[in-house]
């Protein structure tokens, strides 16, 4: 597998796999999220309970789940940029932060607008909610903390080492919160349960899973493909790059 | 020239720290006092009413002490940092890892011992049950150390950003959380007569695990600092 990895610590080999595998990351997102929201909001049948208003799941759940899912990707990243001190994945921190902290404000927007006509109020101190509003700190913290310094490796070593202490921390922040106080509604969709949700929306949700999972790693694409041209721009291959572009 | 004995560098370096601080008493007081005037802010803001707060006592002491140990952190890494004290930690044959857990200490000697020694005037101040007295210092006893140990990864991070104090506040803040809920919980249970043994187990634990990973992190830090 290193001989396969290898290459790619090079910033050009990078960026060139980069731009063979997004168009083809950017269409799927596009048939997945508009075939899943499509299907989601106007096909699957309304909820006996909820009615119409339960159909902003197919937007809620996924940016919940991929906000979680990008903080640990950016952690992955940073044991990845302090360990083998590998360039790229310096810079996947702060192409990945963003795309995550947008997730975690979709989650939580959602989830308002959800929350005020099923518990009559927009926000609750919830468990989940009060842990997801934390993620989005800890996005902040990581952001923060990267554009503090004025040299950009010593930033990502720094935010690196944070990602990973938040990382270990979440948990811990996770299970405290829940213990403090639950209201939310169960989990809908485990991996060891049988789903406790309809096939005919269990479908569409699954689609819009994977459509905002190739939406994030496409988002994130694009992001780390600026990066590496920001950083590399004094090489003579991205002024090349540039130029053709 | 002997070397030193992991033991006597740790011993010395504590010594150290003690000794400047005992020369700069200002440093480790202020917070104190800062946290002293927050709680007094309280009854003035909310009313004097000795029911509320007892009720939320346990909450604005824990509150006011997350923010003062925000207070101290700056000379925690900072003045070492400039006059190259820290090069040369870097540089000792004990892992860097290592002595930082000195300072740890020293920092913990200084701004969470006094706490827990100063938590019955709080207490006090906010008509908290004698029940909760126990409760109150034995959670700052036991958590106070994560504060510093999770403080000291804040202040080496942060320690080339010049007139860093703020993002370090927003660094720590969100990672405090987990103490705060359960130290809290257990102030109000023993007010309410209630076991706390589980509460404080917790708080133990969560002081155990960021007081032996945290120099890890640190010691990064401080190498990516000093370079």
């Amino acid at each position: 597998m290193w001989r396969w990895l290898h290459p790619y610590a090079k910033p050009e080999a990078t960026y060139n796999l980069l731009q063979k595998l997004l168009p083809w990351f950017v269409a799927l997102t596009l048939v997945t999220l508009i075939t899943g929201v499509i299907w989601g909001l106007a096909f699957a049948p309304g909820d006996y309970q909820q009615g119409d208003s339960y159909r902003i799941i197919f937007l809620h759940v996924p940016a919940a789940i991929f906000s979680m899912g990008a903080y640990m990707g950016m952690a992955i990243m940073g044991g990845i940029a302090l360990i083998w001190q590998i360039k790229t994945a310096e810079w996947a921190i702060p192409a990945i932060a963003p795309v995550g902290a947008a997730l975690t404000v979709v989650a939580l927007l959602t989830g308002a607008i959800w929350g005020k006509p099923m518990w009559g109020t927009w926000w609750v101190w919830d468990a989940r909610l009060t842990s997801e509003l934390i993620l989005l700190f800890l996005y902040v913290g990581v952001m923060a903390l990267y554009f503090a310094f004025d040299d950009a490796r010593t930033g990502a070593k720094a935010a690196a080492i944070l990602s990973l202490v938040g990382v270990i921390n979440l948990p811990i922040i996770h299970f405290s919160v829940e213990w403090w106080n639950t209201l939310h509604q169960g989990a809908t969709i485990t991996k060891f349960e049988r789903p406790s949700i309809a096939a005919s929306m269990l479908i569409p949700l699954l689609i819009c899973l994977a459509g905002f999972a190739f939406l994030t790693v496409s988002l994130v694409m694009m992001r780390l493909k600026n990066e590496i041209l920001r950083h590399e721009l004094h090489r003579p291959w991205a002024q090349q790059r540039l130029e053709q572009d | 020239m002997s070397q030193l004995s992991n033991r006597q560098t740790w011993l010395t370096l504590l010594k150290r720290d003690l000794r400047i601080a005992a020369r700069r008493r200002s440093d480790a007081l202020n917070p104190l006092l800062f946290l002293l005037m927050v709680v007094t802010l309280f009854p003035l803001g909310i009313g004097p009413g000795p029911d509320i707060l007892a009720r939320i006592a346990p909450g604005i002491i824990w509150v006011a002490a997350l923010l003062a140990s925000l207070l101290g952190l700056e000379r925690l890494f900072r003045d070492d940092f400039q006059d190259g004290t820290l090069e040369q930690l870097c540089l000792l044959p004990q892992p860097l890892a290592f002595t930082v857990t000195a300072k740890m200490m020293a920092h913990w000697l200084l701004s969470g011992l006094p706490l827990v020694i100063l938590s019955p005037v709080l207490a006090l101040l906010l008509s908290l049950p004698l029940q909760g007295w126990w409760a109150l210092a034995l959670t700052l006893f036991l958590g106070t150390p994560a504060l510093s140990a999770l403080g000291a990864i804040g202040a080496a991070l942060t320690l080339q950003v010049q007139r860093g104090s703020s993002l370090v506040s927003l660094i720590l803040i969100p990672l405090f959380i987990p103490l705060l809920i359960f130290a809290t919980a257990a102030v109000e249970n023993a007010s309410m007569g209630l076991a706390v043994h589980g509460q404080l187990a917790i708080l133990a634990a969560i002081s155990v695990l960021t007081v032996t990973l945290a120099p890890l992190a640190v010691a990064a830090g401080i190498r990516m600092s000093v370079n």
